[in-house]
Parts: C-alpha cells; sequence; structure tokens
C-alpha cells in the first residue's frame, strides 16, 4: 500500500468552517466580547452546505463560521482594546473595593475607548456600499433618538443618535429625495432615494416606550456604536456633495432672524440649537452660498442605437420626478397642534411646502382647506394632489395604501389603488358625491351581473354534455342488463361543435401529457411551482370575495339607512 | 483571683492526713494551672516577642498577598474578619483599661506602670499587624480542623493580651509569691524529688514532707467509693498533698469549662465609651503640647512644590486636557478605491433587506386586508413564529388614533440579532418559467392514428374478465374469465359468437399468431386447453383439425412432465383438440410465432416453472434446470430464437438453439406483472404492480432506456402494436395509456416515446380496473378488459 493514509475531515469543507466556540478559543475572547466583535466586523455565521460533513459526522446543531472570517479577526486592533477594557474594568473594581477614590477618578479619566473609523472602512469600501446598508442604521438611530434619556442606554448615545437622525432628516430635505411614505401601525416608513440607492427606515410613533424586558440592549448599543459612525460619515459625505456645512449650520439669514427672536438664551453649541435643526423649518448654511436656480438643465446625449421611444420614456420619468419633487411648491401649510410635527413638516418640507405652525384654530378661514394628515401622505405617493374631498375633518378616510406594494398580473389590486392608477393616467377622476355614488356602485353591479353571467353560460355549457354522458350511460345499462331498447327514431339534434372549446381541451390534454412525460426531478419543481401559483391566485380570490362581502353589507347598510330616512 | 488563692491557703494548712489521702494526676494539674495564673513565665513573653517580630515581617508579605487576592476568597476574608471583630473587641477593652490609666492615673503611676503603658504603645502597631498575619495564617490553613483554630486563636488573642498590664499593684497577684509560701523548690520537675521523703522547702528552711503514702489501689478505690468530696479533691504536686476545692474554686472551674469568664462581676457586654467621637470636644484628648515642627514650614514640601512649579513653568507637565468624547467626522470615502475590496468581500453575502410592508400593515388598510373574527382566532392560536404576519391588521379612523406598536422594539431586536447570529447561505432561486420545464414533445395530433375514442363494449361474461386475445387475421376476439367461460366475439359487431364452459377461472388465452392454424391455448387450474374455436374460413378450420390429428405415437414412449390427452366426445364438439395436464397450476400460456411451439408458465419453488409444448408432436420440454425467482411472465421473441423470462425483478433473455442466457434486464421495479416484445425484437417493455413502465432497449443497455409513470395504480397488462408504432399499458386506475413508441432503424436514434392517449372507460371493481390490453392486428385498434365484466374496443 502506498501514500499516506487519507484521514476523513482533515480537508473540503471540514477544514473551511470553525464552530463557534472554537472560534472564541482561538480569539481568546468571551463570548460577549466575541458577539461585540462579530457585530463590529460583520462576521455572520454561514450555513455550510453539508452540514454533516462540516459537524464531522456529527449532526448536533452548531453554527459555523468561516474559518478566514475568524482569522482576520484575529489581527483587528479592537481585539486589544477590549482586553485592555477588561483590566480597565478589573482595575476600577479594585480601587472601588479599597475606596481610593483618587485612583478612581484617575482611572476613569483614562478609560480605554475605541474608534470604528477603519472598521467602517474596510466593511464599506465605497460610499455606495455604505449606503446601500444604511437601511438599519437609520431605523436603529431613529429608534434610539426616541429614548428617554435615563435607564437603558447612555445618554450621549441618545443624544448622538438624535442628532445624526436630524442632520439625515435635514439631508433630505434639502435634497429633495424623498419619494414614498408609508402610516403604518407600526410608525412611519419613509423611502428615499440617495444617489440612485433606494434607503428605506421606519420611525416609530411618538410615545414613550415601553421597554421590554427580554431584549438584551447591550446587542442594540453595539449595534447602535456601529450605526452611529457609519451614520456620520455617510452624513458627512452627503452634505459634502451639497456644499452644505457639516456639522449643518442653519442660514445666515435664518440664523439672524432667529437670533432676532431669542436673543437672550441663545447659544450656538446648545441643545436648543440641535432643537432648531430638527424643527427644519430653515435652510441650511451651505459652503459655497448657493446662486439662484443652480439646477441646470440637464445635457442630453442621445446614445447611439437607442431607441427614441425610451429616450422619450426616460425624460418623461425624468420630468415626473422633477415634478414631484415640487409638489408642494407654492402652498402653505398650518399645522394644528394635534397633527404629529415632526413627521408633517419633514415630509411637506421635503416636497417645498411652506410649514407655519400652531395657528390658533378657533377661527376658520374660508380661503383655506381643513383637510386631515393623510392627504398629504396620499398625496406623495400618488405623486400628483388628490382632491381635498375624501379628507375633510370627520368623513370617513379612503384608505391608505402601501406605495411600496408593485402588483404583478395576477395579483389582487384593490380597487382604490385601480382608481388612483386611472387619476395617475390622467383620466377624469370620478366625482365621489354621495348621489352619483350610488350610481356608480349600481354599474358595478351591473357588471358584476355580466361576470355572473358568463359564468352561468360556462357551466350550462358542462351540463349539456353531462346530460348526454348520463343518457349514454343510461342506455348502456338498459341495454347490458338484456332489455329491448326502445327503438325509436327522433329527430336528430345538431350538435354544434364549440371550436374553440375543443382547441382549448386539446391543449389542455397535450400538456396533461407533456406533464407525463417529465422527469422526476423537474416534475417536483414544476408542482412546486404550480402550487405556488395556486396558491396565490387562492389568496387573490380570497382577498377579492372579502372585498366583495364588505361592499355588499355596506350597500345593504347604506339602503337600510335611506329607507329609515323616507 | 484573690479569693482563690486564699483558699488555697487554706487548704494549705489543712489537715495532712487528708492532704496525703487525696491523689490526683500530677498532669491535670498542669494543665490547670497555667490557666490559674495567666501572666505565664518571663521566658513565654520573649517568645512571644520572638513571634511578634516574625509576624510582623510575615505581615508585610501577607499584606501584599492580601492585596492580590481575588474577590473569590471575600468570603474567606469575612468570616476571618467577623472573628478579627472578636479579638477587636476584646482588645479594646484592653486597650480601654490601659488607655484609662495612662489618661487618667498618670499622675499617680508608679514609674513601672509607666513604663509598661509604653511598651503597651509601641506594641500597638505590631499587635495589629500581628492579627493579620494570624489571619493570613489561618486562611493558609483552612484544611485543619475548626477546633485547632480556634485553639491557635485563642493562643493569639492570649499573646495580645499579654502585655496588657495588671491593674492595681504589680506584684499583688504575682504567683511566684505564692510559691514561696508553700515550697521553695522552684521551677524544677518533682520527679527529682521523687526518692526523697520530702519535697523542698518551706519559707523557714525546713523540709516539707510528703504525706506518708501507703495508700495502694484498694484505698484509692475505697476512697472514691466512700469519700463524697473525692470528686473535688486535686493532687497538689508541689507539695504531695490532695487539696479539696472549696465550692467557689469548683464554680471557677465550671466557669472555664463553660469559656466564660472567671470573674463572676464581669461584664462583658459593657457599653464602649465613643471617645474619637464626631463631636468636638472642649477638651483635647492628649494633654502633650504640640510639636515645634508642626509651627515650621516643611522643607521638604517647599523643595517639593518648587520643582513642581518649575516644570509647569518649563512645559514639561501640562494640565489634563479634558477628553473630547463627541465622535469626528470626516470623508472617509475620501479615497475610495473600488479595487481594494478584500478577498472576504467576495464571500459575503449581504443580509437581506427588511420586507417592505404592504397594504395589510398600514394604519387604515381597505376592509378585504382586516382578518375576520375567525382569522383573528386562528391568527391568536398559531405559534408566533407560524403566523404570516406578525401583527393584527388594524383600522384607525384618523392618524391621531394610532397607537404605539408595542412590539417595535422587538422587532428592530429580531433584526439585530438576525444581523448578526443568524447563518447565511446563498441560495440559488430558480427562476424558471414553469412552461419550460414541460418536455417540448411531438403534438399527438401529429402522431396519428391512435385509438382515442370507446366504440364498443363486449358484454356477456359474468366476471372479471382476465384475458383476451384476438385472432391473427383481427376478426375474432377470445376472453376468458373467472366465471369459468371462454367466450368469442365477432370483433366487428360484438357479438358472441361462442361461448365456452370449462373446468375453472380461465388464467390466460393466446390465440394462435400463425394465420393458417386456427388454435386457441386456454389454461385455468392444472390444465391447458388447446381447441379450435371453428370459426371463419371452414378450410383452415379442417386443416387444423387434421394437422392436431396427424399426430402419431412415437416408438419410444419418454417420460414427459405433463400428461397429453387428445379431446374426444364432448369435448371434441365443444371444440377441444387437445387438454395438457401439468402438476400444478398453470397462470400463462403463448404461443410462439410459428404456431407450433406453446410455453406455459407454472410459478412456483420448483425448477419445474416453465415448459415449452410442442403441438404437433405432443412433447413437452422443461428448458430450465435451475429456479431463478418466480416466474412472472414469458415471451418468445417474434423473430429469433430468444425466450424471455420475467422474474419478480429482472427479465432474462435466453438463446434457445444455444442453450444459454443471453442479457439480464434489470426492471428496476419491485415487482414485474407484465411483458411484451416490439415486433422488431429489440425493445421489451414490462409492466410492473408498482405502477411503472420499463422501456428496455436491448441494444443499449441491461438497464431501462426509460420509466414511465404514467398510471397512478399497478398495471397489469401491456402490448405492442404488430405495425403501428403503438404501445398501451392497462392499469388498476381504470385507463388505458396509448403511447407511440417510435422504434427507428437507425441505430444512433433512440426511440421515441410520446403519450398520445389516456382511455378510460372501465369501472373500477373491488380495486381492480382493467386486467388486459391488446392491438388488434391490423388496425389501429386497442382491446381491454376489465373488472367490470366488460372489454372495450377503442378506436
Amino acid at each position: 500500500m502506498g501514500g499516506l493514509q487519507k484521514k476523513k475531515y482533515e480537508r473540503g469543507a471540514a477544514t473551511n468552517y470553525i464552530t463557534r466556540n472554537k472560534a472564541r478559543k482561538k480569539l481568546q475572547l468571551s463570548l460577549a466580547d466575541f458577539r461585540r466583535l462579530c457585530i463590529l466586523k460583520g462576521v455572520y455565521p454561514h450555513e455550510p452546505r453539508h452540514k454533516k460533513k462540516v459537524n464531522k459526522g456529527s449532526t448536533a446543531p452548531r453554527t459555523f463560521y468561516f474559518i478566514k472570517d475568524i482569522r482576520f479577526l484575529l489581527h483587528e486592533p479592537i481585539v486589544r482594546k477590549f482586553r485592555e477594557y477588561k483590566v480597565f474594568v478589573r482595575k476600577l473594581r479594585k480601587a472601588y473595593g479599597k475606596a481610593e477614590w483618587t485612583g478612581v477618578q484617575r482611572l476613569r479619566e483614562n478609560k480605554p475607548g475605541y474608534k470604528l473609523d477603519h472598521i467602517v472602512k474596510e466593511r464599506y469600501p465605497t460610499f455606495i456600499d455604505a449606503l446601500r446598508d444604511v437601511d438599519d442604521a437609520l431605523s436603529m438611530c431613529f429608534l434610539f433618538s426616541t429614548f428617554a434619556r435615563t435607564g437603558k442606554c447612555h445618554v450621549q448615545t441618545i443624544q448622538l443618535c438624535r442628532r445624526l437622525s436630524v442632520e439625515w432628516m435635514n439631508y433630505v430635505v434639502t435634497s429633495r429625495s424623498l419619494k414614498k411614505v408609508f402610516l403604518s401601525i407600526k410608525g412611519i416608513y419613509y423611502q428615499a432615494e440617495v444617489l440612485g440607492q433606494p434607503i428605506t427606515w421606519l420611525i416609530p410613533y411618538q410615545f414613550a416606550h415601553n421597554h421590554p424586558t427580554d431584549v438584551d440592549y447591550r446587542v442594540m448599543a453595539t449595534f447602535t456604536e456601529l450605526y452611529t459612525t457609519l451614520l456620520g460619515f455617510v452624513n458627512f459625505r452627503l452634505y459634502q456633495s451639497l456644499n452644505l456645512v457639516y456639522p449643518p449650520k442653519l442660514d445666515v439669514k435664518a440664523e439672524a432672524d432667529l437670533k432676532a427672536d431669542f436673543e437672550e438664551d441663545y447659544a450656538m453649541d446648545s441643545e436648543s440649537y440641535l432643537e432648531k435643526l430638527a424643527a427644519l423649518s430653515a435652510s441650511l448654511a451651505r459652503v459655497v452660498s448657493r446662486a439662484e436656480d443652480e439646477d441646470a438643465e440637464l445635457d442630453h446625449f442621445p446614445t447611439e442605437g437607442e431607441d427614441p421611444e425610451t429616450l422619450e420614456a426616460r425624460e418623461k420619468q425624468l420630468r415626473a420626478q422633477d415634478a414631484q419633487k415640487k409638489l408642494f411648491e407654492g402652498l402653505k401649510f398650518f399645522l394644528n397642534r394635534e397633527a404629529p410635527r415632526e413627521p408633517l413638516a419633514f415630509v411637506l418640507r421635503c416636497f417645498g411646502a411652506e410649514v407655519v405652525d400652531r395657528p390658533n384654530a378657533d377661527q376658520q378661514y374660508i380661503n383655506r382647506y381643513y383637510i386631515q394628515p393623510q392627504w398629504v401622505f396620499d398625496c406623495i405617493n400618488a405623486k400628483l394632489l388628490l382632491p381635498v374631498v375624501d379628507y375633510f375633518p370627520g368623513v370617513t378616510l379612503p384608505p391608505h395604501l402601501s406605495p411600496f406594494v408593485e402588483e404583478k398580473d395576477g395579483d389582487y389590486v384593490p380597487p382604490e389603488k385601480l382608481r388612483l392608477m386611472a387619476l395617475q393616467r390622467g383620466e377624469r377622476p370620478e366625482r365621489r358625491a354621495e348621489d352619483e355614488d350610488d350610481e356608480e356602485e349600481d354599474e358595478d353591479d351591473d357588471e358584476d351581473d355580466d361576470d355572473e353571467e358568463e359564468g352561468e353560460e360556462e357551466e350550462e355549457m358542462d351540463d349539456e354534455e353531462l346530460t348526454d354522458e348520463k343518457n349514454l350511460k343510461a342506455m348502456e345499462k338498459q341495454r347490458s342488463q338484456g332489455k329491448a331498447l326502445a327503438v325509436k327514431v327522433t329527430a336528430g339534434k345538431a350538435k354544434t361543435e364549440n371550436k374553440m372549446r375543443t382547441e382549448q381541451e386539446e391543449k389542455a390534454e397535450e400538456k396533461r401529457l407533456a406533464i407525463m412525460m417529465m422527469k422526476k426531478r423537474e416534475k417536483y419543481l414544476y408542482d412546486k411551482i404550480m402550487f405556488g401559483k395556486k396558491r396565490k391566485v387562492r389568496e387573490a380570490n380570497k382577498l377579492a370575495a372579502k372585498r366583495k362581502a364588505h361592499e355588499d353589507a355596506s350597500k345593504a347598510d347604506k339602503k337600510k339607512k335611506k329607507a329609515k330616512k323616507q | 483571683m484573690s479569693v482563690s488563692r486564699s483558699e488555697l491557703q487554706q487548704n494549705g494548712t489543712m489537715s495532712k492526713a487528708k492532704e496525703k489521702g487525696v491523689k490526683r494526676n500530677a498532669e491535670e494539674d498542669e494543665e490547670q494551672l497555667p490557666m490559674f495564673n495567666i501572666g505565664g513565665g518571663g521566658s513565654a513573653d520573649k517568645g512571644n516577642a520572638e513571634e511578634d517580630l516574625s509576624d510582623s515581617e510575615e505581615s508585610l508579605f501577607s499584606g501584599l498577598e492580601d492585596s492580590g487576592s481575588d474577590s473569590d476568597d471575600d468570603d474567606d476574608d469575612d468570616e476571618g474578619d467577623d472573628e478579627e471583630d472578636e479579638s477587636e473587641d476584646e482588645k479594646p477593652n484592653a486597650d480601654e483599661n490601659g488607655e484609662s490609666s495612662t489618661s487618667v492615673e498618670l499622675s499617680e503611676k508608679h514609674p513601672p506602670e509607666v513604663r509598661t503603658n509604653d511598651k503597651l504603645q509601641d506594641g500597638k502597631p505590631t499587635r495589629r499587624e500581628k492579627i493579620k498575619g494570624a489571619k493570613i495564617k489561618r486562611s493558609a490553613t483552612t484544611s485543619d480542623g475548626g477546633g485547632e483554630e480556634s485553639g491557635k486563636l485563642e493562643q493569639e488573642s492570649g499573646s495580645t493580651r499579654k502585655p496588657t498590664p495588671p491593674q492595681g499593684d504589680e506584684y499583688e497577684h504575682d504567683t511566684s509569691d505564692e510559691e514561696d509560701i508553700r515550697n521553695t523548690v522552684g521551677n524544677i520537675p518533682m520527679e527529682w524529688y521523687k526518692d526523697y521523703p520530702h519535697i523542698g522547702y518551706d519559707l523557714d528552711g525546713k523540709k516539707i514532707f510528703k504525706p506518708i503514702r501507703n495508700k495502694d489501689e484498694l484505698d484509692e478505690f475505697l476512697d472514691k467509693m466512700e469519700n463524697p468530696d473525692y470528686w473535688r479533691t486535686v493532687h497538689d504536686k508541689m507539695t504531695g498533698t490532695d487539696i479539696r476545692l472549696s465550692d467557689d474554686q469548683v464554680d471557677l472551674v465550671h466557669r472555664l469549662q463553660r469559656g466564660e469568664f472567671g470573674d463572676v462581676n464581669f461584664n462583658e457586654y459593657e457599653p464602649s465609651v465613643d471617645f474619637f467621637s464626631n463631636e468636638t470636644m472642649i477638651h483635647p484628648v492628649t494633654n502633650r503640647p504640640q510639636d515645634k515642627r508642626s509651627f515650621i514650614p516643611s522643607l521638604i514640601e517647599k523643595e517639593k512644590v518648587s520643582k513642581l512649579v518649575h516644570a509647569i513653568k518649563m512645559g514639561w507637565i501640562k494640565p489634563r486636557k479634558p477628553k473630547d468624547s463627541t465622535p469626528q467626522y470626516y470623508d472617509l470615502w475620501a479615497k475610495e478605491d473600488p479595487n481594494a475590496i478584500l478577498g472576504r468581500h467576495k464571500m459575503h453575502v449581504p443580509a437581506p433587506k427588511m420586507r417592505l410592508p404592504g397594504h395589510e400593515e398600514s394604519y387604515n388598510p381597505p376592509p378585504e386586508y382586516l382578518l375576520t373574527e375567525e382569522e383573528k382566532l386562528a391568527w391568536e392560536q398559531q405559534d408566533p413564529e407560524d403566523r404570516k404576519l406578525g401583527f393584527l391588521p388594524r383600522t384607525h379612523s384618523c392618524l391621531r388614533a394610532v397607537p404605539a406598536f408595542s412590539r417595535f422594539i422587538h422587532e428592530r431586536f429580531e433584526r439585530c440579532l438576525d444581523l448578526y447570529l443568524c447563518p447565511r447561505q446563498r441560495k440559488m432561486r430558480v427562476n424558471v418559467d414553469p412552461e419550460d420545464l414541460i418536455p417540448k414533445l411531438p403534438k399527438p395530433k401529429d402522431l396519428q392514428p391512435f385509438p382515442t375514442t370507446q366504440s364498443l363494449v363486449y358484454k356477456g361474461h359474468s366476471s372479471l374478465v382476465r384475458c383476451i386475445s384476438v385472432s391473427p387475421c383481427g376478426q375474432w376476439l377470445a376472453s376468458g374469465s373467472d366465471d369459468c367461460t371462454l367466450r368469442l366475439w365477432e370483433v366487428n359487431t360484438a357479438r358472441c359468437m361462442k361461448t365456452i364452459e370449462v373446468g375453472g377461472a380461465v388464467k390466460s388465452i393466446a390465440w394462435n399468431p400463425n394465420p393458417t392454424i386456427c388454435l386457441v391455448a386456454v389454461c385455468f387450474n392444472q390444465t391447458v386447453l388447446v381447441l379450435n374455436p371453428g370459426l371463419g374460413d371452414k378450410l383452415v378450420c379442417s386443416a387444423t383439425d387434421q394437422f392436431v390429428s396427424a399426430y402419431e405415437e412415437p416408438e419410444e414412449e419418454k417420460g414427459q412432465p405433463v400428461q397429453w390427452v387428445a379431446a374426444e366426445g364432448k369435448d371434441h364438439e365443444k371444440g377441444v383438440r387437445l387438454i395438457i395436464n401439468h402438476p400444478k397450476t398453470v397462470r400463462q400460456v403463448t404461443w410462439h410465432g410459428k404456431g407450433d411451439y406453446l410455453a406455459s408458465v407454472l410459478p412456483d419453488n420448483s425448477n419445474m416453472q416453465v415448459l415449452i409444448h410442442q403441438v404437433s408432436k405432443r412433447r413437452t420440454q422443461n428448458p430450465f434446470r435451475k429456479n431463478k425467482g418466480l416466474v412472472q411472465c414469458v415471451s418468445f421473441h417474434p423473430i429469433r430464437p430468444y425466450f424471455f423470462v420475467a422474474t419478480q425483478r429482472y427479465v432474462r433473455v435466453y438463446n434457445l438453439i444455444k442453450q444459454e442466457l443471453t442479457k439480464k434486464l434489470m426492471a428496476n421495479c419491485k415487482w414485474i406483472s407484465s411483458i411484451a416484445i416490439h415486433p422488431g425484437g429489440d425493445n421489451v417493455i414490462c409492466g410492473s404492480y408498482d405502477s411503472r413502465l420499463v422501456w428496455f432497449d436491448l441494444d443499449l443497455s441491461t438497464k431501462p432506456y426509460k420509466v414511465l409513470r404514467h398510471h397512478k395504480k399497478a398495471l397489469r397488462g401491456v402490448a405492442f402494436h404488430r405495425h403501428y408504432p403503438l404501445f398501451a399499458s392497462a392499469s388498476d386506475d381504470g385507463s388505458v395509456i396509448v403511447c407511440h413508441g417510435m422504434v427507428y432503424n437507425d441505430l444512433l436514434q433512440n426511440p421515441l416515446i410520446v403519450p398520445v392517449k389516456v382511455l378510460k372507460g372501465h369501472a373500477i371493481t373491488h380495486d381492480l380496473g382493467v386486467l388486459d390490453v391488446t392491438f388488434h392486428p391490423t388496425q389501429p385498434w386497442v382491446f381491454s378488459s376489465g373488472a367490470d365484466a366488460t372489454i372495450r374496443l377503442f378506436t
């Protein structure tokens, strides 16, 4: 026997992975530190393709990391800082124990800290990479900025999060890059398009948080540590790209105004300045003073071989985008007290509206529309100013639809969305006045009836065939029982052949036969896909049926009411 | 103490006779004595001083050790502290005494007392350290018994207490005086006086005589029994007398044994007087005048300060800057190099983004997205992990009415966990159009002709029709049924021409494929009948009869495994020509293409499972010597001298001329039910009870060329068409599937198999559907017989 004996698990997949505990031992870190390191460095477990092979024949549930990832962590300077911190804590504890207060103070002053700049740069080598991953960072920062300043985490962290989120909002306002807003039951979703990247974040409604006990805030704090660093650098870069001063400062003009107003308690670097920034009501200072109307017309470079149609479509899209940016330009919004100020101000300013705060409500002006806030959000999502009639105070609001849903063929589309799409195409909006409403519904009814009739027709045809079959069967039976058939010649019925139908049937049979010839594996896949499709159809049908039932019920209600009135 | 001593003195003067009578253990005395005189010897004191020194040294290191000890030892330390406290509780008392004596009685004190106080002050710090040292020792020997430990502690406390001066006259309690009174012998072993009649000398220098000792064991015992004070009698070694302890003395002993203080009047719980309290007193604690140095500025300090001032002036020392905790941001990607992506990033699987919300998450969704009551209930009963939606859709009349989402922080936290704990794997999503998966086959329309519709039903049997066979001309159809009859039908009219009753359920039937011979082979029970149906051309029928009867008995009678009988009489009238009686039940009969040979299958465990009969010579042979599995069915090759034998899992192909096995086909199915050979002879199909149809191309391999799973249930029969490229399979699911099976002459082209029609018509009775299927010899028609006692023709 020549050669060395091959040993199992010494090559191949087994050598590419390492279990968590082994990794931890290799790095000589406690579990908590290991976790923190993984969070900061963005190291996550991988699911091996053949788990048993990697697990050296065992089927015990384990998490596996790439061994390369762990080796890469070995050189991380942060690890040393962790160890230093551990030593610091030990020293501090001892100093406390000995009641050496000067020692405690000295230690505290020299508390080891670390910076995550290099990690951010390493994880996101390009700015676009960072932008792609900024979603979670934003959501987390916005959440942390709403925390009360006691208890769960450091006040500095909360302040920093608030500052960064305000900066971000100011950027979005200035660049007018907000695209979609959605009022959900969880909070408000915003989607902005920054440098071509859609960025979505979620802000909870303004309430005090009920801090759950089963949440590990240390993990969240570690994430926040990274996210604040990331967001700070992203903000810096974005501000730079707009020629804005970073950290943001209010425009000189606005600042002067403010100064005039609050001369006595004005302080540039205090929290009140942040408050003023957060008010989003003034524009920001720029490095280079902005020439009026900087938006130069973009030059067109018609590329060779490009369809003029597509070019046109693109231009149209661009124009639409521009129009959306200026959706509320020239409009003045007076925010009432019960309206949530921050989201509304943010959203309105993003589309060029002028926001006036807290007018006295006791006086109603005839030249103003009094509407509910949903109108603003619906307008933004529809990219046009919707009729205000549906949004007056006290009326039942139309449903608020998610702008993130893009229906494909076969998906269920709520009728409101259909109406909206018609509006967007420029069709005349249907009047939704009470009287016409009924008519419209009647029309709907007619259509429905038509549909039903069609359905019935099909069923009838089926019936015919069925009866034929039945007759034949009966005859067969009679014959088989040996009874003489009642021989009778009746006038023949001309059987009309539905060509379409036969063709369809033929095709269906062909398909069925071809499916029979499928390979086993393909058949499995095919069945799975078809199952998914069927489920989708089923769900869409269910929604449609529910809607119909709801409309029927509401119509019946209305009729009843009418009858009562009469 | 004074009391006890006077007692002793009294005892000393007591009657000698009694003292003599008392005898106690000397060692006991020795033990007790040091307890009485606490002061102890000077030598012991010295030793203690030495110990002190060593202790303090030790404490220097042990202190280090102590500071280095971890919090784990805290508990032990605490215990130690407790004990320490106890000892310290006592110590202040001692101190108190000492201090009080110094402060209050300073003026009237004797000089030696002052001396002792000084000594005390010197000793103070060392004592503290000593305690510490003791503690360390204790911790070092924690494994030792508690008793030993406490003993040590006592020793220590004793040593601490030693320097405390007794109150009042120093010499009042000096035990050396006491000794003088009775015996001046000094501190020597008493054994030295063992041989003398006396022990030492008294103050006057006279011998102290020992009591006359004539007590033996008996006296001792008697004394013990009679003397009521025996228990309180103690032997004094110094004088050799027995001393009876007084009540007070006994009481003292008891108290000491109980661990109480010797002095009855001593109150160990006296309220402590806090001398150094936070209250400012009008009088100083000590009357000592302040030193001179406390009025003169320190030169050393001045020097130090000037050094610092100089260092600050020179800029060597800088004031500490307050730390700036606010993060500094800059253009991190100023020099971004897209090529500087680490290799690690190639393996990077970016985390999927959060799912974007749908309509149902809106605060005011369209009504169809709200859950009904049942759905809500179902949602609540579901496991939170299984829920499709993580929340209940709700509608609110206005934005103002929307409450906070209670699981907001949870969801964010779960996202965090997903980001760093969730194993990631790159999964290839199959983005296939299902239509693409369907194989492109030629349209059945282009593959016509094939049977499409059911045109005739042959009725007459009263039980399930197991087998059918068509005459080679295609005009007649023979069928055998479980109702023990054999029927002959005209194909075109569905008319039953003849019914022949046989002695059992017909298992198999086969029409002779030679058109010049009109014979049908039928098997039931253990019999195979060869009969002439007498249908069609009369010439052919008579020729057949002649052919059968032309048999001549051979001269040599060979032993045959079966019995050949020529039918006579009634049987002959029915059409039966030959009766072949087998030893076992016959399952199948099949003809060779020439029409002379007939094979029958007797499935059994013996080696006689297949028999081949020659009709013209009425001869039978058993071709196989060995049993190679339960034979299911057999078939002759249509052209060449091959013979196919299908066992449960394999099909064996034998060359009949060379008499050898040529091929063994692996069917890949559990139980073969039927077999059919393509008229070309190079392709074989097998039906199996596990609902598969296996197509073998003998030129390709011994493994199946294709396995078709078209049927839902077990296959009962398969058949090839003689001319058209068609084959059919019958199954228990009540359907007959006709497939186009084109075999090309070109060896490079594989057979093309396309299912063309699913024929349904038979009713399923007793879980049995279609039992046999056969093609019309010339037309593209297929016959099928079913368990519903009918035969159907599909054209």
